[in-house]
């Protein structure tokens, strides 16, 4: 096999993986997100409940995003993460705090609980913000040299960023939400459902306005998408105008499915909500894995280093999956009234 | 000392590493631990074996959380402090890691989930399956890191790119190194210690307490076997990992042995001060011949010392040799707890041993205090490379500012004591409380009745059936 398809071929497994971080620990940082508006001790036990088998999973695909990026892309890892030093490391800060919470919220007497409490949800919302905010600087693109970050330490800290970071953290709370509806009953349930209908007005907001905001980011993006500021080109438009069109339509599903009570649905439609933004931005910045400094195929590590590793994960992916569907499946009842604990 | 982003950037990860393998070095010997409690209960049917399985799975779980925290730090850090490092070998170890992620680390943190919230939901067989595949998981986890650090410490099957990088010529080669079936076997060894360590200082203070008596003996036992058997085989692990050590980092074996001058009849020093400026051991007293008989098996060869490498090639010798003592001195620690517990086994007087306990309390963080040392030693020794003699450390770092680094290595410390101290107070106040026991409460506790520890105990030995 070519090098170059090789790249690409990683470059589609690393995107994937990072999907399926958001899809996936999107939804257990998101119901940290929600822990402040939960009526009660008894209810964020409940909320906790909900994802607590299946968190450390998640946040694998964050640590197969990064090491995937090491290992497939080497220089672009060694670009991208110095440019977003600081964003990086508050997120593995929060990280710790809400990975730790999990079991110390049980252990903790009065007031350790509550503190605990506190820096679960924390944690969540910080974690989310510093993704948004990493995501952003990427989009913006990075000031790269011969392979090398040149920036300062403060380059990825925009306006945008920050919108991006908002619009993230509220993307999360939908898929929270969406989850807690499919996991819950009773007050909870009903609660998560009003939730779901107040985010899917926002975040419909939100991603109109990062959409609109990374148009601006490079004029090579206004092209792909055949907008300018004061023109469109229908001829190109034309193609990529069904994503808008399915966003829209998403937001409206998710409305109506919390509307109607359905359980499953809404949880559903907030992934394939984050999918339409992510191809969206898969359009704006292809070829771009540093964006508008490296290609794949610049940053990619050699052929056997790449041949090597999609012999590994031809196999492993597809079992991953599996068993990780599987424990999905073991755990699928609503969390019962009575949360509990092992 | 000038504090620049390498230096900073070195602090971090050191400090970050090792608050890392503090949890590792318990987890993987605990989740197999697990594994045979859990056996043990589904062919004896015995309740001790449920008891101690329910208890250890606790302070697996606090545990198994802080190593998967401050796990994914330590997979960022590669690229945010050492991203000239990162493109550089990113081609040679970097499958090496997606290999660990993809065969590991799902495997761990999926069935840990079962092992932990299925108890009472899945069958019995299946969730006995999620312990030991927990439990392999940290191993082959253990695997992959190891085979990476082994590589950067005695690299081969590899060479350089046009642009400079470099690029693996033989995978197997890169995994097989020299060095790692040593690393592998005597870190493996360490983890099991750890935990034996843990488990019967954890099981003799619940014996010197009078808490969950039967519970408590057996794992006594268990651990004091595994002591007795394990540590002296993990002293010849020790000595082949020196060999190799020997072999291909000489530099290295000279600072743990604080040897300046190349020559024959090289001596084991017990104590010494060593000194890199006059390049030399004050007050050192050893055993001569002993060091060259050691490391190449006859007293009268000649062995190289610190003189044979120039001044920027030698690592720091004193935390070198002191770190190599530390782990060495807690390695006959516990071969001597070991054959003392053998000791009264065999006289029958291992329950009533108090002494004996008393020892066990004490020596309990030992496995800690031997991986932390070990591995200082490993890693400081290797200095000024961070690929033997292939990258010096110094040219790995990455273009970030001082305060970037100085900022983050601030903000870690604090975060970790707090995760830390808040960690460790669960852990032991889930020792102190101790196993849940299908006996009786003992009539004559210290505690007056009705305290809260005696209620915890009575509400714990009634909640699970
Ligand atoms: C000898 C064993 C060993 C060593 C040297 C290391 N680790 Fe580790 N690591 C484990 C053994 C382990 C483990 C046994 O698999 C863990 C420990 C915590 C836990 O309890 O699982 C783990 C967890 C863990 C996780 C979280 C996995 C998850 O999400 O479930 C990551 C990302 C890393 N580690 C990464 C690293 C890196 C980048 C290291 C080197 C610099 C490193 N570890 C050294
Ligand atoms: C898990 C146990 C480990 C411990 C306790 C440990 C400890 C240390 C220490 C103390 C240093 C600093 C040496 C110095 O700068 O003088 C160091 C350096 C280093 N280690 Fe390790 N190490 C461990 C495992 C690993 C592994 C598994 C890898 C790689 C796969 C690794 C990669 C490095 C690198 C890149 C450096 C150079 C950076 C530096 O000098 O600080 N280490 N380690
Ligand atoms: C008394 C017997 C022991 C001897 C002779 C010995 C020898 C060694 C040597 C020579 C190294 C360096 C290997 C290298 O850098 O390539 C090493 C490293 C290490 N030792 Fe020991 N050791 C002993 C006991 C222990 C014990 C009891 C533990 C823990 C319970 C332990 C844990 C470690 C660890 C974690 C490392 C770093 C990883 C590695 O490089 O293997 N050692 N030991």
């Amino acid at each position: 096999m070519l090098g170059s398809d090789l790249a690409t071929i990683w470059a589609f497994l690393i995107a994937t993986a990072v999907f399926l971080y958001a899809a996936l620990d999107g939804f257990d940082l998101g119901v940290g997100i929600l822990f402040p508006f939960a009526k009660d001790r008894h209810e964020r036990d409940q909320m906790q409940a909900a994802i607590a088998p299946v968190w450390d999973g998640n946040e694998t695909w964050l640590v197969l995003g990064g090491g995937g990026l090491f290992a497939a892309f080497p220089k672009a890892y060694g670009a991208l993460m110095p440019a977003f030093y600081l964003p990086i490391f508050l997120m593995l800060l929060a990280l710790i705090f809400r990975g730790v919470a999990f079991e110390f919220r049980h252990h903790g007497r009065k007031s350790g609980k509550k503190w605990w409490t506190v820096a679960f949800s924390a944690g969540s919302i910080v974690a989310a913000a510093a993704q948004g905010m990493v995501l952003g600087a990427f989009i913006q693109g990075v000031n790269v040299v011969d392979g090398e970050f040149v920036g300062g330490p403060l380059d990825w800290l925009t306006p945008f960023t920050l919108l991006v970071s908002a619009a993230l953290v509220a993307g999360y709370a939908l898929l929270g939400a969406a989850w807690l509806v499919y996991k819950t009953q009773g007050e909870l349930f009903e609660r998560a459902r009003a939730w779901v209908k107040q985010l899917a007005l926002i975040v419909a907001l939100a991603m109109g306005a990062v959409s609109l905001g990374t148009l601006g980011v490079d004029p090579r993006v206004t092209y792909r998408w055949g907008l300018t500021m004061t023109s469109i080109d229908w001829g190109t438009f034309i193609y990529v105008a069904p994503l808008p069109i399915a966003a829209g339509t998403l937001c409206f599903l998710l409305w109506r499915g919390a509307d109607l009570r359905q359980h499953l649905q809404p949880y559903l439609y907030s992934v394939l909500l984050f999918l339409v933004g992510y191809i969206g931005l898969a359009i704006s910045l292809w070829p771009y894995i540093v964006p508008f400094a490296m290609t794949p195929a610049e940053a990619a590590a050699a052929d056997n280093a790449l041949a090597l590793l999609l012999w590994g994960a031809i196999p492993m992916l597809p079992i991953i999956l599996g068993y990780t569907a599987y424990v999905y499946w073991l755990f699928r009842a609503k969390v019962s009234d009575e949360a509990t604990y092992h | 000392m000038e504090f620049d982003a390498l230096l900073l950037s070195r602090l971090q990860f050191a400090f970050t590493i090792g608050f890392h393998i503090i949890f590792p070095a318990f987890t993987i010997g605990l989740a197999s631990f697990l594994a045979v409690l859990e056996g043990l209960w589904l062919t004896t049917k015995k309740p001790v074996f449920r008891n101690l399985y329910l208890f250890w799975v606790k302070i697996f779980a606090l545990s198994f959380g802080m190593g998967v925290v401050s796990g994914v730090v330590m997979s960022y850090q590669f690229g945010t402090n050492w991203s000239v490092f990162s493109a550089q070998v990113g081609s040679v170890i970097g499958p090496l890691l997606g290999y660990e992620v993809l065969t590991a680390f799902f495997l761990e943190a999926s069935f840990l989930g079962i092992m932990l919230f299925g108890w009472k939901k899945v069958g019995e067989k299946l969730h006995f399956f999620s312990t030991c595949t927990v439990a392999v998981g940290t191993l082959i986890s253990a695997f992959w890191i190891l085979a990476a650090n082994s590589w950067m410490q005695t690299p081969q099957g590899f060479a350089h790119a046009a642009d400079g990088t470099m690029i693996a010529t033989d995978f197997a080669q890169v995994i097989f190194n020299p060095s790692l079936p040593s690393r592998f076997a005597h870190m493996v060894l360490a983890a099991f210690l750890t935990t034996a360590m843990v488990v019967a200082g954890a099981s003799a203070f619940a014996l010197l307490t009078k808490k969950a008596i039967a519970e408590s003996r057996t794992a006594l036992r268990m651990s004091v076997l595994m002591m007795a058997l394990v540590a002296p085989l993990q002293v010849v692990v020790g000595h082949e990992s020196g060999v190799v050590a020997h072999e291909y980092q000489p530099a290295k074996v000279a600072a743990m042995e604080g040897w300046w001058e190349t020559k024959a009849q090289q001596p084991t020093l017990l104590f010494g001060w060593p000194d890199q400026d006059a390049e030399t051991t004050h007050a050192a007293i050893g055993i001569p011949g002993m060091g060259s008989w050691i490391v190449a098996g006859d007293a009268d060869a000649v062995v190289k010392g610190l003189d044979a490498f120039a001044p920027e090639d030698r690592p720091p010798v004193w935390i070198t040799f002191w770190a190599f003592r530390v782990m060495v001195g807690m390695g006959f620690l516990m071969v001597g707890l070991g054959l003392w517990g053998a000791a009264v086994w065999l006289l029958k007087r291992l329950d009533t041993a108090t002494l004996y306990h008393r020892a066990l309390v004490l020596a309990a963080p030992a496995g800690f205090i031997a991986v932390l040392a070990g591995w200082i030693s490993a890693e400081v020794g290797r200095q000024p490379w961070v690929v033997y003699g292939v990258l010096r450390t110094a040219d790995a770092v990455s273009p970030v500012p001082a305060g970037s680094v100085a900022t983050s290595l601030i903000f870690f410390m604090v975060v970790y004591a707090i995760v830390f101290s808040a960690g460790a107070l669960y852990i032991l106040r889930l020792i102190s409380k101790g196993p849940d026991t299908d006996e009786d409460p003992p009539k004559q506790t210290s505690e007056p009745p009705g305290s809260p520890l005696g209620t915890g105990v009575k509400s714990a030995a009634t909640k699970e059936g």
